[in-house]
């Protein structure tokens, strides 16, 4: 099926905006409606990631993921954010992880949305790394995207050392590697 | 006063924390300033948090710049097994106000309340002025200063405030504030080296304006006998009222706040002596508009954690000042106090509460 198609598909006026009717209102009927107004607004912030977002981050730029790990449960929360959201405690372990995970879930996007989006056809993941409790979103590329499946073993294609930053776009995607698939119990509660 | 009416039960404040204000906390993110603060909350009166039947939180995405940001927060309060929880945008005192409503309504009977605000990431005056009309103001980009100079000066050319009393209230607030460990601002050079000042925006002065602040402050409710078996002494809210006023500012007198007087009348303060008040006004001349409004008399002692103007985190600063009185009344040094909680521009929204000892 070809994107043009997919459009095809979808009911009229679902993803499109509807046309303005102000015929019940009597001063409007027939006057051209002003359809929209442009009134430019941004602010600039200086965004602070917090204490183990900065761990996380700088981790990358050394090419390594760094999970943290809650006191009373022991989960790993990669990225971490600070809390153990279960406990309501701060995280007080770092834990480094391996560069190997399974796909808990995967999606095909064949329309993209927003200026950022990527060439279509691409397949997005979500990827719970060996020893993590929550997974990781990202791209998958290196196989077709019909061959994708969950349980399926990956690892991260990471930008060229002179690259690496404090950015999780040093991971470009995740590929396919030669393990066998994990089975789906061994995801239980991340799918 | 025949407006006030007695609620159904005694709810009373029984934890208050905070940690000390400061311009800019730089290395913490939203969550992890508030954590400590919310778990502090709870460790100091021994409750566990499966003893808290709801959890209200009060923010605002504008000044985090980030879209629910209230969400991530959540991570602090632990919410498994689920909790009952809700959200407002507003100051933490209308998020003490819904919480207060659930545990009248009686699905309830102890709430947590929160609310936080880094104003530091963005520029707190010119987020400010996104809450004004979208069509007519926004576009214009009126900052929060310059549109509180416009009230003072209304009330200045009417004869109502002299620009020496403005920087008297700025210079007994934060003097007050100087026993307020928390407070960002301690001290306060004298009143005629504040008149000396340039002005930020005529005829205001930077000492009428409060500082821009990052903190966060937590509060627990308890209904009845849960509330007596927490503490000795609980805070208990006596009256509890909020009134807004129209959001069009040409549309109405800036030289009063109705609608903190309406408040205060429902909320019976009224209806006794009032020991200590705390008001909840970022610029100076507004303090005096509250102390009008609220009809406080020269024995009141007004502000003695030197208010918004000595630490104003938003969304916390409201908040904070019914914990200030709750605190003071705990502690057994005063009997009954007032807090007020402003939120939109120029006092266009208040909440008035009264709170009481045994």
């Amino acid at each position: 099926m070809t994107d043009t198609d997919i459009y095809g598909v979808i009911p009229e006026g679902l993803w499109s905006q509807p046309a303005i009717d102000a015929s019940a209102i009597a001063e409007l009927d027939g006057v051209e409606p002003i359809q929209r107004v442009r009134l430019p607004a941004s602010i600039t912030y200086d965004y602070i990631p917090g204490l183990a977002p900065t761990r996380f981050l700088r981790g990358l730029a050394q090419k390594k993921i760094l999970g943290e790990r809650s006191a009373v449960l022991g989960d790993v929360y990669v990225p971490p954010r600070g809390m153990s959201p279960a406990e309501g405690l701060p995280t007080t372990e770092q834990v480094e992880l391996p560069h190997k995970g399974s796909v808990a879930s995967f999606c095909v996007v064949h329309i993209g949305f927003g200026t950022n989006a990527p060439p279509t056809p691409f397949c997005s993941a979500l990827v719970l790394l060996d020893g993590a409790s929550v997974s990781v979103y990202g791209p998958i590329q290196g196989i077709e995207h019909d061959k994708v499946r969950i349980g399926m073993r990956v690892e991260p294609v990471w930008v060229d050392d002179d690259q690496l930053a404090p950015s999780f776009e040093s991971i470009k995607w995740w590929r396919p590697i030669d393990e066998p698939d994990v089975p789906a119990e061994s995801l239980k509660g991340h799918m | 006063m025949a407006d006030f009416q007695k609620a159904p039960r005694d709810v009373a404040i029984v934890s208050v924390t905070q940690d000390p204000h400061s311009r800019a906390v730089v290395e913490r993110n939203e969550v992890e300033l508030i954590q400590p603060i919310i778990q502090r909350a709870l460790e100091q009166i021994g409750v566990q948090k499966g003893e808290i039947d709801f959890t209200c939180s009060g923010s605002s995405d504008y000044l985090a710049g980030q879209a629910f940001s209230f969400v991530m927060t959540l991570d602090a309060v632990g919410a498994w097994p689920p909790i009952a929880e809700s959200h407002v945008e507003m100051d933490g005192a209308w998020a003490l106000y819904e919480a207060w409503v659930k545990i009248q309504s009686g699905h309830a009977d102890t709430a947590l309340v929160y609310s936080y605000g880094k104003s530091s990431p963005g520029d707190l005056p010119l987020v400010l002025s996104r809450q004004l009309d979208p069509y007519y103001y926004q576009p214009l980009w009126p900052d929060a200063i310059a549109m509180a100079g416009l009230q003072a000066r209304q009330m200045l050319d009417a004869g109502l405030i002299t620009e020496r009393r403005m920087a008297e209230i700025a210079y007994e607030s934060r003097e007050a504030a100087r026993n307020n460990p928390n407070a960002q601002l301690q001290g306060s050079p004298s009143v005629d080296e504040l008149l000396a000042a340039d002005f930020v925006s005529d005829p205001l002065r930077r000492h009428d304006c409060a500082p821009i602040s990052d903190g966060g402050v937590a509060v627990v409710l308890a209904a009845g006998d849960r509330a007596r078996n927490w503490v000795d002494r609980p805070a208990w809210i006596t009256g509890l009222d909020h009134r807004i006023d129209s959001h069009n500012f040409g549309a109405r007198s800036l030289t009063s706040a109705p609608s903190a007087k309406l408040a205060a009348e429902k909320a019976g303060v009224g209806n006794d002596k009032i020991d200590v008040a705390e008001l909840h006004a970022p610029f100076t001349h507004q303090h005096q508009l509250l102390v009008e409004a609220l009809g406080l008399g020269d024995n009141v002692s007004i502000n003695p954690s030197g208010g918004a103007l000595a630490a104003n985190p938003m969304m916390a600063a409201g908040l904070l000042r019914l914990g200030e009185v709750a605190n003071r009344i705990m502690a057994g040094e005063v009997d009954r106090g007032v807090a007020t909680a402003t939120s939109g521009h120029l006092l266009q929204q208040n909440l008035v509460a009264v709170l009481e000892g045994a």
